[in-house]
């Protein structure tokens, strides 16, 4: 077979990151060529290169022979590259065939041609398998499979030669994996190349001809079979990142100090079942899992942001639903997306600090602005928050400096009044996310002040060496399980990945039937 | 002038000493230049709406200098911006908290009519005062549960309350205007009465003005509307019930209703279920010319107090200049067009 796309020492630099330093992917005509990579290894940056969201800096692609440089995304379709994202990009409100053909309406004058439109979104959806499926269908009654089924509809309504996947399996449920493989397979066998990004290898060793290993922005393997190569060579070749990350010691303590948080049999139907777990006063408990195993669910839950069965208890008090209650008890979180989540943008560094707090500034309601600014300016000097002017526009500050005032706002000393409990929990999820390395060193540094303190912490990442080099102890959670717990220095990058990555159920049962 | 550069802020390990003065050099003498007295007037963020209203006071005094500066007229157009005016500071709260109440006018209008049915009537003055702030303040609950927790877009649930009020309140009615009986002159003094030779009525508003400028700016309330209104999902996960909020912003508009139908029967000395028709868009656009973002988040009172009495000195000029109608609705638009424009400059040429 034939090399049908080639991507040669691809860079792509963002500013403060180089996403991509240098990457090779070859992929062949009729072939699923799997990415690996952990997180931040530059999958996405790449993908949204072959797609046209962005451009290289330097580096060529070439399709069937001809160099080519998408500019955008109708560029990329153009020229037959079709990308399915994670989130599916359909319009509920229209049909199916109506996606189908979204963007290149069959159409006279105007005027949508709805026979032929409606019969050849008929002939497609047979060409994948789901005559089934009609083509007047509302897109939003349909399930996640059947939209996947559209979203691959579309990528073939465009002829596409190259359909780029990233994670199609995350959104689906078990048996509905084999049939997306079955599609995959009858692609592939009309010629079509299948760029297939997923983090179970499981899933890669089933449908996979070839993988290429993505590594700090670099490739660290091209073109391995996928059936044959040992994961342990797959594992080390994802892992020992060159990241410099500098962890805090962990304290020696003789004895673990009391419990701040229990969690019993916490479940949300769907998304995460019968977790437990605690959380002792100054240690520093992390989740490692993939994105979609429930780990960010799990602390909304107990946040009280998320509605779930089972008890949370902080120092030995319920916690119900409402983050008011959450809060009033002593809990705080810097959730996820910055930005969309924590931040009010246009409002000053000042304000955004003090906002959880604001009850213990006001007397009947009327705030001391004064006392207020003087907290902030207290935290801003405690974290080293910069540039140092509490007044200042918090979107003007850099990720990490924006990480420090969300994590600030849990800080501020309890006083007398009424709604100020001092912290006595504090949840993160994505400590470190969009926040350069240098200052990421001084993020651990904080978080490992704060539980020597006293506070429990309860941290989320991605980032497998930031779980184990900053937690105490951690729970390994996959598809809404924790699978695994232990004290971080009996764990390894290794021993975590092979945790996290493991099989999928309905893959794993199909395999062993097959042998 | 040159912007500290918040990348070479950003604590990269410790960056050296001299390094850091320098930035905190430069970002001292940013603050210093925004410090100078022609700076300060030019960041006065109601400066345009300031400029305008002087203009328009301009055309007026060359156009009618016999009426336009006499005592009696400038009385009648405070005291025609009392009614909407009050209703406004509800409804700048309600915008800035990330919602809209269309119903405000129906709402004012079904507050004046139950206060003034025979049957309160017979209580006294008081009690018709009463009456219409509790009704405008359960109407406005209403909306509050609807939106907050009944999840329903204020849009539509205003519009529903704005339909059915109206309803209730000429049904209530009979569709007739229900007077202001004699024994309750008290409550027609407010616009009969003078004051410093200002009917009290304008003094109702004022201190309407007044209480919720402080409620916004100095309140926890005022902080967390604008927290509500910016990004309601940072400010649930920072322990702010939201809903909770929400409910009592609404409500607070519905009493700023209740309070206006006061008004608008003193004036009046009726009770009518068409009072207050289009009172709803006035108040928004009065909001909108103000500088609010009907997005949330943003916004002053004294923005849409300066928007409102813009809109009543270009009717006010109309009537004496005796010109159409129609076109003082045409010049109406063109402002909110032309002063939404204007602010949508200064925002991108400020950052």
């Amino acid at each position: 077979m034939s090399e049908l796309l080639v991507m040669r020492g691809i860079v792509k630099q963002f500013p403060g990151v180089r996403a991509l330093d240098g990457v090779d992917l070859e992929v062949r005509a009729g072939e699923v060529h799997c990415l690996l990579g952990q997180n931040g290894a530059g999958k996405s940056t790449l993908i949204k290169i072959l797609a046209g969201a962005h451009l290289p800096d330097e580096g060529t692609i070439s399709l069937a022979g001809e160099e080519i440089r998408p500019a955008g995304p109708t560029d990329a379709i153009r020229l037959g590259i079709s990308t399915i994202y994670q989130e599916l990009d359909l319009v509920d409100g229209l049909s199916v065939a109506e996606n189908i053909f979204l963007g290149h309406e069959k159409a006279s004058l105007g005027f949508t041609r709805r026979g032929e439109t409606n019969a050849a979104a008929r002939d497609l959806l047979a060409r994948l398998g789901h005559g089934e499926i009609r083509p007047t269908t509302e897109v939003g009654r349909l399930s996640p499979a059947g939209k996947q089924v559209v979203s691959m509809a579309r990528a073939l309504s465009h002829d596409a030669r190259l359909i780029v996947m990233d994670e199609p399996s995350a959104a689906l449920a078990h048996d509905e994996v084999a049939n997306l493989f079955r599609i995959i397979r009858e692609l592939t066998a009309q010629g079509v190349a299948v760029v297939y990004i997923s983090h179970r290898l499981e899933e890669i060793r089933e449908i996979g001809d070839r993988v290429t290993v993505l590594k700090d922005g670099r490739t660290a393997a091209v073109g391995l079979p996928a059936r044959d190569t040992p994961t342990s060579t797959i594992v080390s070749l994802m892992t020992g990142r060159n990241v410099e990350y500098v962890f805090p010691p962990r304290p020696d303590r003789a004895e673990p100090g009391p419990e701040v948080l229990r969690v019993e049999n916490l479940s949300v139907p769907g998304v995460f079942a019968n977790v437990s777990f605690s959380v002792r006063a100054g240690e520093i408990v992390g989740l490692a899992g993939l994105v979609g195993s429930g780990r960010s669910e799990i602390i909304e839950a107990v946040y009280g942001a998320r509605k779930a069965s089972g008890r949370v208890l902080l120092d030995g008090r319920p916690v119900g639903a409402g983050t008011d209650r959450a809060v009033r008890l002593g809990m705080g979180l810097a959730p996820e997306e910055r930005k969309a989540q924590a931040l009010l943008l246009d409002e000053s560094v000042a304000r955004n600090i003090t906002l959880a707090g604001l009850g213990r500034y006001s007397r009947f309601g009327w705030l001391d602005r004064r006392r207020e600014l003087a907290d902030a300016r207290a935290q801003i000097e405690a974290l080293d928050i910069r540039p140092g002017d509490p007044r200042r526009p918090i979107k003007t500050l850099s990720g990490g400096n924006q990480q420090k005032a969300v994590l600030a706002r849990w800080l501020i000393d309890g006083g007398s009044s009424s709604s100020g409990a001092p912290l006595r929990l504090l949840l993160l999820d994505e400590p470190t996310r969009g926040v350069d390395v240098g200052a990421r060193a001084e993020l651990y540094a904080v978080i490992r002040r704060l539980a020597d303190q006293g506070i429990g912490v309860l941290l989320v990442s991605s980032e497998v060496p930031e779980v184990l080099g900053l937690a105490d102890r951690v729970l390994v959670i996959r598809e809404g399980e924790v699978v695994h717990e232990a004290q971080a220095g009996e764990l390894d990058e290794h021993r975590v990945l092979d945790l996290v990555m493991a099989a999928h159920p309905a893959t794993q049962e199909k395999e062993d039937a097959g042998e | 002038m040159s912007e500290a550069n918040p990348k070479q802020a950003a604590p990269s390990g410790a960056p050296p000493a001299e390094e850091q003065d320098r930035v905190e050099a430069q970002a001292r003498r940013a603050v210093a230049a925004g410090q100078g007295p022609l700076a300060r007037l030019g960041e006065y963020r109601h400066l345009g709406l300031v400029i305008a209203l002087v203009l328009l006071a301009v055309v007026g005094l060359v156009t009618r200098p016999e009426n336009f500066a006499t005592t009696s007229n400038l009385v009648t157009i405070l005291a025609l911006a009392s009614t909407i005016g009050v209703i406004t500071v509800g409804m700048t709260f309600v915008i800035i908290g990330g919602g809209i109440d269309l119903s405000v006018g129906a709402i004012m209008a079904l507050a004046s009519v139950w206060a003034t049915t025979l049957a309160t009537q017979s209580y006294g003055p008081w009690v018709m005062v009463m009456c219409a702030l509790l009704v405008g303040t359960g109407a406005g609950l209403i909306n509050g549960f609807l939106i907050a927790y009944g999840r329903m877009v204020p849009f539509i649930a205003t519009l529903a309350m704005l339909v059915a009020a109206r309803g209730l309140a000429q049904r209530m009615s009979d569709r007739r205007t229900q007077l202001v009986q004699p024994d309750n002159n008290l409550l027609v003094e407010l616009s009969t009465g003078r004051i410093l030779g200002v009917p009290p009525l304008v003094f109702v508003f004022l201190a309407v003005v007044v209480v919720g400028w402080v409620v916004l700016n100095r309140t926890t309330f005022g902080r967390r509307t604008y927290a509500v209104g910016g990004n309601p999902e940072a400010a649930r996960l920072a322990g702010i019930n939201v809903r909770r909020h929400t409910v009592i912003l609404y409500a607070l508009s519905g009493l700023c209703c209740g309070i206006a139908a006061v008004l608008i029967m003193a004036r009046t000395t009726t009770g009518s279920s068409t009072h207050g028709d289009l009172y709803e868009l006035d108040a928004i656009a009065a909001v909108i010319i103000g500088g609010t973002l009907l997005t949330g988040g943003r916004g002053t009172i004294i923005g849409s107090i300066l928007g409102l009495l813009i809109f009543t000195l270009i009717t006010n000029l109309f009537i004496l200049n005796g010109l159409n109608t129609s076109d003082q609705l045409i010049a109406k638009g063109l402002i909110i067009v032309v002063a939404v424009l204007l602010q949508r400059r200064s925002l991108e040429t400020r950052t």
